[in-house]
C-alpha cells in the first residue's frame, strides 16, 4: 500500500490562532491537490511556540463545538491531518498537544510528556506534563505521535513501538542552535541523526516536521524528513524556509524489512520489564546509578 | 585550542532572515545603522542591506572632532559598496556643549557622552526614516561589557550579538566588507590613539577562545587554566564578565504586586505578530 504524505514546515503567528488556522486550511487545499492522504503540521502550529503568558488564552478543545477545530475537522473529511495546539483539559490544565484528525473525527490526542525546562526552554513553567504514550489506529495502519523533546528521550518511541506503532509521527518547534563550521546547525544534525536511528532501530517509518521562522531572536530550522524502515531517507525538506514537502511511502516496506531484520519479533519485552522492575526497586539503594 | 569557525552560509541566511522577520513583525520595513567605519557596524550594514534592500537602510556617520579621518572614509566605503542611503551628522557641537560644563571631565565620561549622543541621533533618525535601529555590538564586547549602556548598545534588534569578534571577521570577509576595514585594529575611536585591544589588555583572538570555553562550552575557570590559559588572564576575564552583568539585563523592578513586569508578566516582543 502506497501512502502520499505532506509535511508542512510553516511559520506561525505568535498567539493569533485564527490567522494560523487560515494558513492550515490553505495548506490542506495544497496538499490535497498534490494527492496527499496525510498532512502533518509542526508543534504548536495553531499558536506559535514561545507562548509564555499567552498560553492560557490560546487553548482549544479538539471537538466539533470548537470554532477552530470545526473547520479543521470538516477539512479532515478529505485528508487526514496532524495539528499542533494548546489543549485545556476539563480541570484547566494546559498541555502542548497534537491531534490526529481523520474523516471528521479526532482519532487521538497526545499531550507532550517531556517539557524541556532548561537552557533556552521554559515549557514546564507554563504547561502541564502529559501522562500517556499510546499508539492508535489510522486508515494507514497503527501510528504514534510525539512532540519534540518527547523523542529526545529514547523511551517514548520505544513504548509506541511496543504498542504497535509502525508509523512514528514526530512534530517539533525546534530552535536552531549550535552554529559551527558544519553546514547543518547542531540541533538539526541531532534530530536528523536520532530520527534516522529510530527508523532503523524500530524498523518503522519516521515522519518529522518542524516549523520555520523566528520568534524574537530564536530561529526555527524546518528540515522536515521521512525515513523508511531501513533507515533510508525518503525525503528531506529545506532548512529555514517554508515548504510543503511531499513523499510517497510504500507501507509494504515494513514486511520486507522485518522479514530480513526481525528486531520487533525478537524484542524481549519480558526481560525489559523484569530488569526495569529490578532497577526501579533498587532505586533507594546506595549504588544506584 | 577551540575552533570558532562558523559556517558563513548558515549564519548569513539566519541573520538576514532575522532582520527581515523582526523588523517586519514590528510593522517596519526599514533600518537605521550608526556606521563607525569599523568592522562590526560594517557587517550589520551589509546584513541589513541584503535583508531589506539597500534603499531601505539608512547609514548614519556621526563624527566627533577628534574622530579619525579613516573612520569617515571607511564608513563611506561601506555606503558606496552596499548602496545604502546615508547621512553625516557631526556630534561635536552637541557633545561639547555638555562637556564644556565640566572642565574636569575625564575621557571615559567624554566617551560615554559621545556614545549616547550618537544613540540620540540614531533614535531620532529612526523616527524620521520610519526604520528600526539595528545594533552593532558583538558577543565579545557584550560579554566583556566593553560598551556604553544606553549608548552604542542601544538598538531595536541586534543581528550580530551572538558572534565573537573572530567570527565577525570571518563573516565580514565572506560578505565582502572592504579590506582596510577588515584589517585595521578595532577601536571605539572615542579619543586619539585608542584601540580596543590596548584598552582591554589582550587581543580579541585570545579572549574569544577563552570566552568560547567559558561561555559556550561551560568550562570552569580551573578547566580553562588546564586548557592552557594563564590564571591571571582567566581571573580577569571572569571578573570583568561578572562585573558587567548589569549592562546585559533590563533594570530590575522592585516587586510589590502579584504580577510584575519582568518576573511574572512574560511575553515575547513578537507577541501577537
Amino acid at each position: 500500500m502506497k501512502l502520499t504524505l505532506a509535511l508542512a514546515q510553516i511559520n506561525t503567528c505568535l498567539g493569533k490562532v485564527e490567522e494560523n488556522l487560515e494558513k492550515h486550511l490553505a495548506l490542506v487545499k495544497e496538499a490535497q491537490s498534490a494527492g496527499a492522504a496525510l498532512l502533518v503540521f509542526p508543534e504548536l502550529s495553531l499558536t506559535g511556540y514561545v507562548l509564555q503568558d499567552i498560553a492560557a488564552t490560546v487553548a482549544h478543545r479538539p471537538s466539533q463545538e470548537d470554532p477552530i477545530f470545526r473547520p479543521l475537522l470538516e477539512a479532515s473529511q478529505n485528508i487526514d491531518m496532524v495539528v499542533g495546539f494548546v489543549d485545556e483539559d476539563s480541570r484547566n490544565r494546559f498541555f502542548i498537544s497534537a491531534a490526529y484528525l481523520s474523516h471528521g473525527e479526532v482519532l487521538h490526542v497526545h499531550h507532550k510528556v517531556y517539557l524541556p525546562t532548561y537552557g533556552l526552554f521554559d515549557e514546564g513553567r507554563f504547561f502541564a506534563w502529559g501522562d500517556n504514550i499510546q499508539a492508535f489506529d489510522t486508515p494507514f495502519g497503527r501510528a504514534g505521535m510525539l512532540i519534540c523533546e518527547d523523542f529526545w528521550h529514547a523511551s517514548p518511541p520505544y513504548l509506541l513501538w511496543l504498542d504497535g506503532a509502525d508509523i512514528f509521527i514526530f512534530i517539533s518547534a525546534s530552535p536552531g542552535r549550535g552554529l559551527s563550521a558544519n553546514p547543518k546547525l547542531e540541533s538539526a544534525r541531532w534530530v536528523d541523526h536520532i530520527n534516522r536511528a529510530y527508523a532503523s532501530l524500530f524498523t518503522s517509518f519516521v515522519l518529522h516536521t518542524n516549523r520555520i521562522g523566528f520568534e524574537d531572536g530564536l530561529n526555527f530550522w524546518g528540515g522536515a524528513a521521512v525515513y523508511d524502515p531501513n533507515g533510508a531517507e525518503v525525503v528531506h525538506g529545506p532548512y529555514h524556509q517554508e515548504a510543503l514537502t511531499l513523499a510517497e511511502i510504500d507501507l509494504n516496506q515494513l514486511h520486507r524489512t522485518r522479514a530480513r531484520l526481525p528486531l520487533l519479533r525478537d524484542e524481549r519485552t519480558g526481560l525489559v520489564l523484569r530488569e526495569m522492575n529490578r532497577i526501579l526497586s533498587n532505586q533507594n539503594s546506595k549504588d544506584r546509578r | 585550542m577551540p575552533d570558532l569557525t562558523i559556517n558563513t552560509d548558515v549564519a548569513r541566511q539566519i541573520l538576514t532572515g532575522f532582520i527581515r522577520s523582526e523588523i517586519n513583525r514590528m510593522g517596519f520595513s526599514r533600518a537605521v545603522i550608526g556606521l563607525s567605519g569599523g568592522i562590526d557596524s560594517a557587517l550589520s550594514c551589509y546584513l541589513a542591506a541584503e535583508a531589506l534592500g539597500p534603499n531601505n537602510v539608512l547609514a548614519v556617520r556621526m563624527p566627533y572632532k577628534t574622530s579619525s579621518n579613516d573612520s569617515l572614509s571607511h564608513a563611506q566605503m561601506v555606503i558606496d559598496a552596499t548602496g545604502v542611503q546615508s547621512k553625516t551628522i557631526p556630534i561635536t557641537e552637541m557633545a561639547d556643549s555638555l562637556i564644556a560644563c565640566f572642565p574636569e571631565m575625564d575621557h571615559n565620561r567624554q566617551g560615554n557622552i559621545m556614545a549616547r549622543m550618537r544613540m540620540i541621533i540614531l533614535y531620532d533618525q529612526s523616527a524620521d526614516f520610519h526604520g528600526l535601529v539595528v545594533g552593532t555590538g558583538n558577543k565579545t564586547e557584550i560579554l566583556l561589557g566593553y560598551t556604553t549602556l544606553f549608548g552604542d548598545s542601544a538598538c531595536a534588534i541586534n543581528p550580530i550579538g551572538d558572534l565573537y569578534k573572530t567570527q565577525i571577521r570571518q563573516l565580514s570577509k565572506i560578505m565582502g566588507v572592504p579590506q582596510p576595514i577588515q584589517e585595521k585594529p578595532p577601536t571605539a575611536d572615542l579619543w586619539i590613539g585608542q584601540t580596543d585591544e590596548g584598552e582591554l589588555g589582550y587581543s580579541y583572538a585570545e579572549v574569544d577562545k577563552l570566552l568560547y570555553l567559558l561561555v559556550d562550552q561551560r568550562y570552569t575557570p580551573a578547566q580553562c587554566v588546564e586548557a592552557g590559559f594563564s590564571e591571571t588572564f582567566v581571573r580577569a576575564v571572569v571578573e570583568r564578565m561578572r562585573r558587567n552583568q548589569f549592562k546585559r539585563v533590563m533594570p530590575p523592578i522592585a516587586k510589590l504586586s502579584n504580577r510584575t513586569v519582568g518576573y511574572d508578566f512574560l511575553y515575547l516582543r513578537d507577541w501577537g505578530t
